[in-house]
């Protein structure tokens, strides 16, 4: 009995340090989360005190006189020391506070809360249209290298990855709608439905394909898809190359290990090599590559927000940008920054969690 | 084979494309029936409250929502009696009287009453807001003006503190900030002693055609008619404007029928659209001049015929027709066409030889000017061809190309040398324009006068600002007329400015509608006269 | 001639320097096998051939407005290009852009790269605190949206193509970094790095001599897919007005002046975005080669 009894307290030992371990290096994720997230709120707050617009002239416009100047100023506790200015806008930060937009005059928050849902809505299908494109187009050149499928494969990525967006965007728009009538025109709807929407369908995400499939508006929602498709497609087919070219990598890498070898040698078929044994060591630093376009894609879709018209936050953002509403930019970016932060935090979480080498 | 998964995939792709696209966009192939579909960039609008709103997007939906005393007609552009049927001032030169118009309602129902016009002004002054300086203008205070305009009955009495023309003060009755809202309502939904500011700026209380129905910044702005409109009820019931900023989208909305109008396209967009027989582009002329201007602090644009020999060597004509088509029309006087007193002349054109002999005569050797410029695509186009032409009229221009908050800092600070930018008109009254071009009491550093266009080229207009403050005080239309006109002449002559052109706007609409009116330089877009 | 072949293919070289050129000519010959990797190294050489001569190349002066001359399409005698909306040809405009192309290019490649693999090697080699710092620093410039980070610095510094190309500098280093340590946090275990160490090398000898070369070929492979990037992010800076200032003919300048015409006169913006197209590929099959080549783990495929 006594061996069978010490194995038992061994491999209970040995679960309960692992478990310690990575309630450990989970806490040590955290703690860099928040870090960066401080660093984050740092430069953003440099660059507000750094960049040479003046906020007051800015918010008070054109006429105003010395004294409002002045008491603005006060008010805005631009004379403080500049480590305690930090510290308010850091505390401001946490408590939900990012200003207000010197344009509108609006809380940021409220107006980033505005646009992200329509950003995440789009983000989030063009990066699945991405994955479901990318991985296997990768998968194709990496099975046959050097040759004519791959070549083609890495050539049409190629493209996404190097002709400006604006150009695939309105050829897109001018093929598939224009021409087509395919897709539905710029808006997340038709005129018709915008009209209706407020009315008829409850605001719970925000996000219309969601929203409208709840309540059961099925013609709105099959407007919205044909709306969304588009340019979720375009922004799959920019974030397609990158995914495609690091699977290609990767799996050229994994087939070449010797466990693959001696699975062809014993005659297991090509698919089930590739599909079962390979992808599944690729996917774990895939999942790094996927979160890297995901957070990529919600920043930067501002020409697509622009070509189609859809009220996305890469748009508020740029366009507060170019009339200097640094309170709207630097909310956003933080807003940004800190969604780009919890992606990479969660994919190094999956990461560690389905490696067993990385633990 | 190897290309099947492939294949597979794009024809799965295709085929869902297919389904989710043709049968609702089959149905939806034009607009609904009762419905003006607009596609505009209205990205600027940063408030819809009449006495908040002053960009051009914000005064569209104001205009149409809301009415004042003193009306532009929409297609004549003339003054005509708005809410207030009749008007006079008394021999004081300081005390108007307005008679208003009688049976007329608020979208509410509500009665509109002296009072509640007197309670418009009055709050569009306390609430100050960027358009409550038209207003002051007329010496009206948040402490002053609850005395100096008052309302009883039907009739609506307004003091002012000098005895300005009364034209002056007529043409800025007509501006956004002056339109009557509905004081019983907006009383309610004062929140914080903010005048209802804050639930004004997604909903309407007006006597317009229309009602506020729907904001959402960046994205669109719906507008239901109301029924009993003094003017006559809005043929079409609804109205939504569309937030569309990239002009080669508007057109392709356009094409396909699923705008009625599109208001943003670039001249190249019209010109592409030139064969199509169910699109109609109307050209109407916007406020925006555009001019040169050259920082006097430099000797080198203190010297007359310096001057003269840049005016000479810039080819309005040109560039009007090329690189500018359908986007201005040339225009060389501070006045746009519109205004009382504008100048439709055009004694300005390219001749680089003439150019050159007044170059040789001014004695300045080898120029070099630094023109500062927005990095927008029409700037950049027009200074590239001003360094064009001026090089072969053997003055160097260097770009200076950088943001508009940059350049519009440097420029308030005189610290340019040359700059190309334009000038929107704040309210439809040539003072507007006069006073700021025209008019430089203080022409020393400290001064710090921004909002003179003439103090921020440290250009002292001497004898003119004189006269343009005279010509606001002008009893008589008629003499007002050519002292303005006298100006302007003088103005284009001897300045340091150079105006070349005027914005003209093209609008696209489909060949079945009618009854559009853009509003020229004066007015803003009206909707209620349109059929489809 | 075979006196040179026998001795760079000597399996026994007799001087470091032979052994040194000796694997490089063996590199050479495996580059050489590879059609690719060839016509990507065509292509690279063509452009630098190409900004170069462009003075000689160019039919015409690359500024000079002809306005009625304006919008010609592809083909027309004189123009096979086709000519923008100030009668400019845009085949000279792309000859002498290629130059702007090839500057902008090399500078951030001089830059990113190299600050990045500092940061990187120093972080995976020293590990603990000196990792954890550089890392979370890492972290910060990658989260922030790069076009802010690029604007705020233009912002700053003043336009110009110079303050352009270091604002995407900043914004392109953080992945280098990361690539960099994931490549030390590899090798600094290895064998060889521990024999050199006992031998007294210094951690500065290690990094530089023996860690950051096993590093190179992936960040090679990073820049050659990033050249395409960074010509359409210095192309969105001059659109906002930020960078190159007209009338220089950078390409992506080029694009964005032609994106109003882009339906009618569509030979504008799609010329120059071919152009882009086709050096991105070059330099993307020349990486691919070139990783082929030098990275000793994918020898023998």
């Amino acid at each position: 009995m006594a061996p069978v009894n010490s194995a038992q307290s061994s491999d209970a030992a040995a679960q309960s340090s692992a478990a310690l371990r990575f309630a450990s290096q989970s806490a040590n994720t955290l703690f860099s989360l928040f870090i960066t997230f401080i660093g984050l709120l740092a430069v953003t707050f440099l660059i507000s005190r750094v960049i040479p617009i003046d906020p007051v002239t800015a918010i008070l416009g054109e006429r105003a006189t010395g004294e409002q100047i002045a008491a603005l100023t006060q008010k805005l506790g631009l004379n403080d020391p500049l480590w305690k200015q930090f510290g308010i806008y850091v505390w401001d930060v946490f408590h939900g506070d990012l200003g207000q937009s010197v344009r509108t005059r609006d809380p940021v928050l409220t107006e980033i809360g505005r646009y992200f849902p329509a950003t995440l809505e789009l983000s989030t299908l063009g990066i699945l249209i991405g994955v479901i494109v990318g991985i296997p187009a990768g998968v194709l050149g990496a099975t046959k290298p050097g040759s004519w499928r791959d070549l083609f494969v890495r050539l049409v990525g190629l493209m996404g990855y190097s002709m400006p967006v604006f150009w695939l965007g309105l050829m897109g728009l001018l093929l598939f709608y224009g021409e087509l009538g395919w897709v539905g025109g710029p808006g997340r709807l038709d005129s018709m439905y915008e009209m209706m929407i407020d009315v008829t369908v409850p605001p719970v995400t925000h996000m219309i394909l969601i929203d409208t499939a709840l309540a059961g508006e099925w013609d709105m929602f099959w407007n919205a898809l044909s709306h969304i498709i588009l340019p979720a497609s375009l922004l799959g087919y920019l974030s397609m190359a990158y995914i495609s070219r690091m699977t290609r990598s990767f799996m050229m890498n994994e087939l070449g290990q010797e466990y693959i070898t001696t699975a062809r040698v014993k005659g297991m078929p090509e698919r089930r090599v590739v599909w079962v044994h390979a992808m599944r060591n690729v996917a774990v630093p895939l999942i790094t590559v996927v979160a890297l376009s995901y957070a990529y894609l919600l920043e930067g879709a501002v020409l697509t927000e622009t070509i189609f018209a859809w009220p996305g936050l890469g748009r508020y953002i740029t366009d507060a940008l170019l009339v200097a509403d640094m309170p709207a930019v630097l909310g956003g970016t933080i807003v940004v920054g800190a969604v780009y932060i919890g992606i990479n935090m969660l994919s190094d979480f999956l990461y560690r969690l389905a490696d067993p080498r990385a633990r | 084979m190897s290309f099947l998964p492939l294949a597979r995939k794009a024809g799965a792709a295709t085929l869902a494309a297919l389904l989710l696209g043709a049968a609702p966009a089959a149905l939806m192939a034009a607009t609904p029936a009762d419905t003006l579909v607009i596609a505009a960039a209205i990205d600027d609008i940063v408030s819809l409250d009449p006495a908040e709103a002053y960009e051009f997007s914000g005064l569209d939906v104001v205009n149409n929502t809301y009415d004042g005393l003193v009306e532009i007609n929409p297609a004549t552009l003339a003054l005509e009696p708005g809410l207030a049927e009749s008007w006079s001032v008394a021999d004081d030169g300081v005390t108007y009287t307005f008679k208003m118009k009688a049976g007329v309602t608020f979208a509410s129902g509500n009665p509109v009453t002296a009072e509640a016009a007197a309670y418009s002004l009055q709050r569009a002054v306390k609430v100050n807001k960027t358009p409550a300086f038209i207003l002051n203008q007329f010496g009206w205070t948040a402490e002053n003006v609850d005395a100096m305009i008052t309302g009883a009955g039907d009739t609506l009495t307004l003091k002012v503190d000098k005895p300005f023309a009364p034209t002056f003060l007529y043409n800025c009755l007509t501006a956004g900030v002056a339109s009557i809202v509905d004081a019983e309502t907006v009383k309610t939904h004062d929140v914080g002693g903010d005048m209802a500011n804050e639930w004004l700026k997604n909903n309407s209380a007006g006597t317009g055609a229309y009602v506020l129905k729907s904001y959402k910044p960046n994205e669109g702005v719906i507008l239901e008619a109301r029924p009993g409109y003094w003017r006559g009820d809005a043929i079409l019931k609804n109205v939504f404007i569309q937030h569309i900023p990239e002009a080669a989208t508007e057109r392709l909305q356009i094409e396909k029928g699923d705008v009625d109008i599109a208001r943003a396209l670039t001249p190249t967009d019209v010109a592409g659209l030139e064969g199509n027989a169910d699109v109609s582009v109307v050209t109407d002329v916007g406020g925006q001049v555009y001019y040169l201007s050259f920082n006097q602090k430099n000797e080198m644009y203190k010297n007359a015929k310096f001057l003269d020999a840049m005016r000479w060597a810039i080819d309005y004509q040109g560039m009007a027709d090329t690189i500018m088509k359908g986007a201005v029309i040339p225009h060389q006087s501070f006045l746009p066409q519109g205004y009382l007193g504008a100048l439709d002349d055009l004694p300005y054109s390219l001749d680089i030889e003439k150019a050159k002999a007044l170059l040789a005569e001014s004695g300045v050797k080898d120029p070099v000017v630094t023109l500062t410029v927005r990095n927008a695509a029409d700037r950049m186009d027009i200074s590239q061809s001003i360094q064009n032409t001026f090089g072969q009229a053997g003055i160097k221009v260097d770009l200076k190309v950088g943001e508009g908050a940059e350049v519009l800092k440097d420029y308030r600070a005189r610290l340019h040398d040359a700059t190309l930018q334009t000038w929107g008109p704040d309210y439809p009254d040539p003072n507007t324009n006069s006073s700021t071009f025209a008019e430089n009491p203080d022409n020393s550093d400290e001064a710090g006068a921004t909002g003179y266009l003439a103090w921020r080229n440290a250009y002292d207009p001497g004898a003119m600002t004189a006269a343009s403050q005279a010509a606001v005080m002008e009893r008589d239309p008629e003499k007002r007329k050519v002292m303005y006109a006298d100006i302007q002449k003088t103005h284009r002559e001897t300045s340091p400015f150079i105006l070349m052109f005027q914005q003209a706007r093209q609008t696209a609409m489909r060949s079945n509608v009618q009854g559009f009116y853009a509003g020229g330089a004066v007015d803003a877009a009206s909707f209620w006269l349109v059929t489809k | 001639m075979t006196t040179l072949n026998a001795w760079l293919l000597d399996p026994n070289p007799k001087s470091r320097l032979q052994s040194r050129v000796g694997q490089t000519w063996l590199s050479w010959l495996r580059f050489r096998r590879n059609p690719l990797a060839m016509i990507g190294l065509g292509i690279s050489v063509a452009l630098i051939f190409m900004s170069i001569f462009a003075p000689l190349l160019a039919p015409y002066d690359p500024i000079v407005q002809s306005l009625p001359d304006r919008l010609l399409p592809p083909l027309t005698p004189g123009h096979w290009m086709g000519t923008d909306d100030f009668g400019r040809d845009i085949y000279s405009r792309l000859l002498y852009g290629s130059r702007i192309t090839l500057y902008i290019v090399m500078l951030v490649i001089l830059t990113a790269p190299v600050v990045g693999l500092i940061i990187g090697t120093v972080a995976g080699y020293f590990g603990g605190w000196v990792d954890a710092v550089l890392m979370r620093i890492t972290d910060v410039f990658l989260a922030f949206p790069k076009l802010i980070l690029a604007l705020a610095l233009v912002a700053v510094l003043g336009p110009g193509m110079v303050n352009a190309v270091l604002a995407i500098a900043i914004t392109s280093w953080p992945p280098y970094a990361r690539v960099a340590r994931a490549e030390t946090l590899t090798v600094r275990n290895s064998d060889y790095i521990a024999a050199t160490r006992l031998q007294g090398a210094s951690a500065l000898r290690l990094i530089w001599g023996h860690v950051m070369p096993m590093c190179l070929p992936s960040v090679i492979i990073r820049v050659t897919l990033d050249m395409a990037g960074v010509i359409l992010t210095a192309a969105g800076l001059g659109f906002l007005g930020l960078g190159v200032q007209p009338p220089l003919p950078e390409w992506g300048l080029m694009i964005s002046a032609g994106r109003k015409f882009l339906f009618e006169q569509w030979w504008v913006a799609t010329m120059p975005g071919l152009a882009i197209f086709i050096v991105s590929l070059g330099f993307n099959l020349l990486g691919d080669g070139l990783r082929d080549v030098l990275d000793p783990r994918s020898a023998g495929k």
